[in-house]
């Protein structure tokens, strides 16, 4: 999930990494090779099995609307649990302690069960394919052709962003030629959604989740033995912070998630709880969970309305579980990463790593960037002094690398293999998701809509499977652009938080506002997106602007996403209600099964309470309340 | 999953199987050798119980999801 990604400030840097020139973190066996072999034999052979069950459009888009809540529910929280979300929220609680785990918790539970419960009926009885598809049905052609053409533009940049950086990581970590880690991976994406569609792009969903847990999940079961448990990790960390540490954080901000919020200096991101809980809580977080069509395509393919409102709220649980997988290795690494002579291994950023990058013969090149750049860190002056000097074991590793190193220090032949897979498993989900919900959106929204509304039904899976090929083939390009022109990595980020609050706005307004016209949707949505990257590009030239968009000289960059998507929002929630006030709204009539009010919900049958999605939903609220205040 | 021969958690039990299989047996080799890799905390032979672990879970998804014929 790009605009959650924690890294999207040191994402941009990940290119630099291209200039790492030493040895890779891990070396496979012949075990760990045959275990990422199987796996992408599996994948295939999934494509290969469920093709002949993707013959017509509905089951080629929709996967013929058949899937069950735990299939809808897993592949939903899947498509969204990338690889750069587990190394980079990893990294990010390395580097801001368990703050980072507002992204899952905060930034995901409360819209996943909004979704469940209030917005999927609507999404569900349209019986749309794909969300601007809905955008279609309530405002018209224009605002779904707004929607549809930035979405597929987004999906395969994205999807090319998403393959180089994998392609970067596979490069640090095995070693792995850049361009064959490119090419193995978009060709297998490419055959198993090709072949098996929405269906294929689910099972295999459903099958990395599994491999992702079973491949990170020994990582935090072994460092907290090694750390002591609970007390043992949070004593340790508190002493290494004395030394980490400066300014006006305190060392334990690192084990509170809201009580240092109450100012941008007394907490190590520099974010303020009004930003994380109006910026990421509500706008960031129900902007992606509720209108991205990447995660809803997933429920959409449920196969009743009960199965799409149970769906996200199954996904949910597993949701705010998954910090036990990224959160905690990342804390983990802050006291049980060592080098080779059992001194402890500090993490840095990215653009740090690169400027201390080294020679073939173990020498720093540029002695002078390198000394000036670890002065900005927290680097002790002994282990400044023993990169500088050069030699075995005297490379500095980045924050994004804490997962990775943590694997090495833990997992042997065969469990390396396995967490390899499940980073490998990580990156294909998510570059599968993009390109189906491509396709999807490229076929029905942008094709059928604008180009040939006369096809036949062969005719557009047809075109849905060619899709799939130019979506992969572009991603292709894209991600050799950016490793040839780093900087427009920043801008390719820079989409999702650029569409995705003028988007909840539209849709918000759209589904729970009968007044709101076809006119006020189009220009509140085309306007949100211009005034959006207006913001985006006056920081970007003139970086002393973050203060002014985050309302603080001492906010950090992780502020600027957040208050961006808050400030777009709003403004396009004042542009869509100013605009139908002055313009005619359609006759309530023909908002039925589109708009909260105006629809009469179909009835469901009857269940016990412990299959209601309500008792569920309950839980969920009870479990996330819970958590938030044992980490306060 | 409806409409589909063979279960999704089919294909995922025939991994773990798989992947558990090999993890254990190369675990049971440390253990046999006395080679043990070069990781922290070897000496829980986590190979052998999280390869035991994978290849039950993927034993109990064969078998539960295994595919049926049809009944005629």
């Amino acid at each position: 999930m790009y605009g959650l990604l924690p890294a999207l400030h040191s994402a941009g840097s990940l290119p630099a990494l291209l200039a790492f020139t030493s040895e890779p973190l891990a070396h496979l066996r012949s075990l760990d090779i045959a275990i990422i072999a199987i796996y992408f034999g599996m994948v295939i052979w999934i494509g290969v099995y469920l093709k002949g069950q993707s013959n017509t459009s509905e089951e080629f888009f929709m996967a013929g609307r058949e899937m069950t809540a735990w299939i809808a529910g897993l592949s939903f929280v899947s498509a969204n649990l990338g690889s750069l979300e587990l190394m980079g929220w990893a990294g990010s609680a390395y580097q801001y302690g368990i703050l980072a785990t507002h992204w899952y918790w905060i930034g995901a539970i409360p819209a996943m069960v909004f979704l469940g419960l209030v917005m999927m009926p609507f999404y569900y009885v349209c019986k749309t394919h794909s969300v601007p598809g809905y955008l279609g049905l309530r405002y018209g052609r224009g605002a779904s052709s707004v929607a549809a053409i930035s979405f597929a533009i987004e999906m395969v940049l994205m999807s090319g962003v998403n393959m180089f950086a994998m392609a970067v990581v596979m490069k640090v970590v095995l070693g792995w030629d850049i361009s064959f880690s490119i090419i193995v991976s978009s060709v297998a994406v490419a055959l198993y959604v090709g072949l098996g569609g929405l269906r294929s792009a689910i099972f295999n969903e459903v099958l990395q989740f599994v491999l992702i847990w079973g491949g990170a999940l020994l990582v935090p079961i072994l460092g907290m033995i090694q750390a002591g448990g609970v007390l043992g990790l949070k004593t340790q960390i508190m002493h290494n912070m004395q030394t980490m540490t400066g300014g006006g954080v305190a060392g334990d901000s690192y084990f509170h998630m809201w009580r240092d919020l109450g100012h941008f200096s007394a907490n190590p991101m520099g974010v303020h709880w009004t930003g994380i809980v109006f910026g990421l809580g509500f706008v960031i977080s129900f902007g992606y969970w509720t209108t991205d069509f990447l995660v809803v395509q997933r429920v959409l393919a449920a196969h009743n309305l009960r199965a799409a409102r149970l769906a996200p709220i199954i996904a949910s649980f597993f949701k705010m579980a998954t910090p036990f997988i990224v959160i905690l290795p990342g804390l983990l690494g802050l006291v049980l990463l060592q080098n080779a002579d059992g001194s402890r291994r500090q993490l840095v950023g990215e653009d740090v790593v690169a400027s201390c990058a080294m020679t073939g013969d173990g020498a720093v090149a540029d002695a002078n960037g390198c000394k000036a750049a670890m002065a900005k860190t927290s680097l002790t002056p002994d282990a400044q002094q023993k990169v500088l000097a050069g030699g075995p074991d005297a490379e500095l590793h980045s924050y994004n690398q804490a997962l990775p190193l943590m694997m090495v220090r833990y997992l042997g032949p065969g469990l390396l293999g396995l967490g390899i897979t499940a980073l490998i498993a990580g990156f294909m989900s998510g570059m599968a998701g993009n390109v189906s919900a491509f396709s999807t959106v490229w076929t029905y929204d942008i094709y059928k809509s604008l180009i040939n509304k006369r096809g036949s039904d062969s005719h557009y899976v047809l075109v849905g499977r060619l899709s799939i090929l130019i979506g992969v083939a572009v991603s292709i390009g894209a991600a050799y652009l950016v490793m040839h022109a780093h900087g427009i990595m920043d801008y390719v980020q820079a989409l999702f938080s650029i569409f995705i609050a003028p988007l909840l706005a539209a849709i918000l307004f759209g589904m729970f506002w009968t007044r709101a016209t076809k006119q006020a949707g189009f220009i509140g949505l085309l306007s949100g997106i211009v005034f959006s990257a207006s913001l985006f590009m006056w920081v970007k030239l003139v970086p002393s602007a973050l203060a002014d968009v985050a309302l603080s000289p001492d906010a950090k960059p992780m502020a600027e996403n957040v208050f961006r998507a808050l400030w777009a929002f709003i403004f396009s929630a004042v542009v869509i209600v100013v605009i139908s006030l002055v313009t005619k709204a359609r006759p309530i009539a023909e908002l039925d099964g589109l708009v909260y009010g105006a629809t009469k919900l179909p009835k469901e049958d009857p269940v016990p309470w412990y299959k209601s999605e309500y008792t569920w939903a309950l839980l969920v609220i009870v479990i996330f309340a819970g958590l938030n205040i044992l980490f306060w | 999953m409806h409409g589909s021969k063979i279960p999704i958690w089919f294909f995922i039990g025939v991994l773990l199987l798989v992947y558990g299989g090999l993890i254990t047996g190369y675990g049971l080799y440390e253990v046999a050798t006395g080679q043990l890799a070069d990781v922290a905390l070897k000496e829980l032979h986590a190979p052998v119980w999280w390869g035991a672990v994978l290849f039950l879970l993927g034993l109990f998804y064969v078998i539960k999801f295994r595919p049926r014929r049809a009944v005629k």
